[in-house]
């Protein structure tokens, strides 16, 4: 799918789950893919005897993939130009993530129409886990 | 500042996507890929980030011969300066990442600064990374922030 300047408007908006019950086994797939094994993320007894957690938690990393699955589902398949995010608060096994991705404005960008994306994924509380924001390149 | 080698893999890629739950063709079927808009097989926006697989120094890694800190038949060790967390990544894509083409990264130091928290004191440290293609241009910028807490009381080191 792709989005186009002439019929995309500042405030359009698209929510997508990316994350449903979130496994255990799912963030030790992001490790093995990704290369990041810090036991914070998938060993029980250190997340919470030595680091002192509840648990394990997700690498950001994962939410951040997760939420750029929803960007790209959006927006097409090589158009983001920027993504950036901040992590507000870890993501625990069981979470349900949900990104809604709202359109901030359409400008130019060295003659290419672009859409300046603000991105918020949350939890089934409504609590926002990561916020930023993406350009994506449009069609005319 | 040391460049390190990234092959982007085929097989790497496919693993990526299926991490996130990502089923979209571009990622894992060359045919399909060759005949849409990317061109190719390429990787998803945050893929860069599994170059830690091919950085030899990467600390996050169980390595042959050194103890791991993880947990074994006792629940590990929290090594010098470990428990930071990634506060904030920022990606600049100046094109997609080509399944086949081989990336070379190097990471500098950036910015570094402090906020006091109700717990102690955080510490923010930025690291830039550019990912260049066989003829030396940009494909992705990445900045990582990562914070680190000094709990309340404990000197700086």
């Amino acid at each position: 799918m792709t989005l186009s300047a002439a019929t995309l408007k500042p405030g359009d908006a698209r929510s997508q789950v990316v994350a449903e019950d979130l496994t255990r086994t799912q963030i030790v797939q992001y490790a093995g893919a990704s290369g990041d094994y810090n036991p914070l993320h998938t060993d029980e007894p250190f997340a919470r005897d030595v680091a002192g957690y509840p648990g394990v938690f997700a690498h950001g990393m994962l939410t951040m993939a997760l939420t750029g699955r929803a960007l790209t589902d959006w927006a097409g398949d090589g158009r983001l130009l920027e993504y950036g995010v901040r992590f507000t608060a870890q993501v625990w096994p069981g979470d349900t993530l949900t990104t809604t991705a709202t359109v901030r404005e359409i400008a130019d960008r060295d003659g290419v129409p672009v859409a300046l994306i603000d991105v918020v994924t949350t939890n089934q509380e409504g609590a926002p886990v990561m916020t930023g924001s993406a350009v994506a390149r449009l069609d005319p | 500042m040391t460049e390190r080698s990234f092959p982007v893999e085929a097989g790497h890629v496919l693993m990526f996507a299926r991490t996130i739950g990502d089923d979209n063709p571009v990622y894992r079927d060359p045919e399909y890929a060759a005949a849409s808009e990317a061109g190719g097989l390429i990787a998803p926006p945050t893929f860069t980030q599994a170059s830690a697989q091919f950085d030899p120094d990467y600390r996050l890694r169980p390595k042959p011969g050194e103890k791991w800190w993880g947990s074994a038949s006792g629940p590990g060790t929290m090594p010098e300066g470990g428990g930071g967390l990634h506060a904030e990544q920022h990606f600049t894509y100046h094109r997609p990442v080509r399944v086949g083409e081989v990336l070379t990264f190097s990471s500098r130091p950036g910015a570094t600064w402090e906020k006091n928290g109700r717990s102690g004191r955080l510490v923010f440290t930025e690291q830039i990374t550019e990912y260049r293609d066989e003829s030396g241009e940009l494909v992705v910028t990445a900045r990582a922030v990562g914070v680190l807490r000094h709990p309340a009381g404990e000197e700086s080191r």
